[in-house]
């Protein structure tokens, strides 16, 4: 196998793009990552996209095809595309797909993209649209939502090791203050603790400001052999490991529902391929779809002991100049959530940061990052580590 | 929401609580599955008829609904183990301030929801507490 990185990436806006299209907005993503990476369309080998409902959400299936076409590689260059889907992993496994197909010697350069143009329907439809990535006919139909699988998860959190609803909340402050120092960001205003206890009960205990929002966005990244990046860029970022694994679809069927095990296996393969701990990560983009989510993401990464992730985040040590920073790009919480997106922008903000690039959201020193996006209430998790150095 | 023909194709487990037990390792399994996780093709799958008595692993009080359940809205939607050891998602009926982590429930036959107003009408299983 051969070793990877990562040569160019974008993100457009993240937000409520309603003059725009689907296919607007990840020919931007990849228009810019491709001149990031000063590579052209010739040069590409093959597109992978992240994308998990065109179908429901703008009525578009055939997704690869789409962008591939309107990127400009269909007609004379030919370039395969693939739409990947892993319903809110979409994007993460577009990048492992990449990874895969680069580090294998089937193909140099390679586009990982995803894209998710959420707001062309209402919110009950996109929530419609959402809950397909549980099990339908077991917990859709006893009337679950998103919303309340993780209320779930969060009742038994509380009860079993003393999570409150205050250290829920900082999980979306800490977020929002992130989000303000990200240009690309949905929401770029503070909240408090008290605005996310005052905000609407969804699924108790889970405030909508304990939810991450409907979102459009599309991001992009170029991926190239690690012994030719340096002709591309003066800053290639290292894909120190790619990793992926499966749990049961209904959270029912868990082992434990406050454990995503998906998650703690496949953080246990990208250590282990990657020959670090988790002392060694400068920071993480964590798959926050919901706060609790994020508490849990930094316990089964190794980040917090099992129970702790609540007072870790109280104490600070998860905020940019903290022991361990998480979500510096905001996160799915203010940075926005287009589920095909999501596990690109993570990457995309974890290569920023490694590059030096991320401003006033910058972690100093960052030398190894990681990305951990989740699909469903935990049925897939897709878990990538990167380096700055060689 | 759901269709006709996915509602009818579990009839029995959704209306019995008929789920499946691995003669060779001995888990029980609802909702029903047709491979044993454990035992995989080694395992012999045959139907079983749960109790209906179990327990509450967790809950939420949900106020935005799922579609098609606006009219219930705010519910009670619980993770619930049953005694034979399977765990299921259902509603439980009753004061939500009277349902907590550990509480004992029973199952019911109840109207699950409909197919707007002229549609399907769906039955199938809630869960009461045991002392309600």
């Amino acid at each position: 196998m051969r070793d990877v990185a990562i040569i160019g990436v974008k993100n457009t806006k993240f937000g409520e793009l309603w003059e725009r299209s689907l296919r607007d907005i990840v020919v931007e993503a990849g228009i810019g990552a491709i001149e990031d990476a000063g590579v052209s369309g010739k040069d590409i080998d093959a597109l992978y996209i992240g994308n998990m409902s065109g179908g429901r959400f703008v009525e578009q299936e055939h997704i690869g095809a789409l962008i591939a076409d309107y990127s400009g590689l269909s007609r004379n260059l030919h370039v395969p595309a693939t739409r990947v889907e892993a319903a809110c992993a979409s994007g993460g496994l577009s990048l492992r797909q990449a990874i895969m197909t680069v580090a294998s010697g089937y193909s140099d350069i390679v586009v990982a993209a995803g894209a998710e143009k959420m707001t062309d329907v209402g919110s009950e439809e996109a929530s419609s649209a959402l809950a397909a990535a549980a099990d339908r006919e077991w917990e859709g139909m006893a009337g679950a939502t998103f919303p309340g699988l993780y209320a779930m998860i969060a009742k038994l959190h509380m009860h079993r090791y003393g999570t409150t609803s205050e250290q829920l909340a900082e999980v979306a402050v800490k977020n929002h203050k992130n989000g303000c120092l990200n240009p690309i960001a949905q929401y770029k205003n503070e909240i408090s603790v008290d605005d996310v206890l005052k905000s609407i009960m969804v699924a108790d205990p889970l405030h909508i400001f304990d939810c991450s929002p409907i979102t459009d966005g599309a991001s992009a990244l170029v991926l190239a052999p690690a012994e030719i990046a340096h002709k591309y860029t003066d800053t290639p970022i290292y894909i120190e490991a790619t990793a992926q694994a499966s749990d049961t679809i209904a959270l029912h069927d868990r082992r434990d529902i406050t454990t995503l095990d998906a998650t703690v296996m496949a953080a246990k393969r990208a250590y282990s391929m990657a020959k670090l701990t988790p002392e060694d990560i400068d920071l993480v983009e964590v798959h926050d779809c919901f706060t609790i989510a994020e508490i849990c993401a930094i316990e089964d990464l190794g980040f917090a002991e099992k129970g702790k992730g609540g007072i870790v985040t109280a104490n600070g040590e998860t905020a940019i100049g903290g022991r361990i920073p998480v979500n510096t790009s905001g996160g799915l919480k203010a940075c926005g959530h287009p589920v095909g997106a999501t596990g690109i922008k993570q990457a995309v903000e974890i290569v920023t940061q490694l590059r030096g690039d991320a401003g006033k959201r910058q972690v100093a020193g960052a030398e190894y990052g990681m990305t951990h996006n989740v699909g469903g209430s935990g049925a897939t998790a897709v878990v990538h580590i990167f380096s700055r150095e060689r | 929401m759901s269709s006709v023909p996915r509602f009818w194709r579990n009839l029995g487990s959704r209306y019995n609580l008929e789920g499946t037990h691995c003669k060779e390792c001995g888990e029980f399994f609802y909702p029903p599955r047709n491979i044993c996780v454990n035992c995989r093709r080694t395992g012999e799958l045959e139907s079983f008829k749960f109790k209906g008595t179990g327990e509450i692993i967790s809950y939420t009080l949900i106020h935005t609904a799922a579609e098609g359940f606006e009219g219930q809205a705010p519910y009670t939607l619980a993770i619930i183990k049953l005694d034979e050891g399977p765990r299921l998602t259902s509603q439980v009926v009753g004061d939500p301030d009277k349902i907590q982590i550990g509480t004992r429930v029973r199952s019911v036959f109840r109207k699950l929801g409909e197919d707007g107003d002229r549609g399907m009408i769906y039955y199938g299983t809630k869960f009461v507490p045991v002392d309600a």
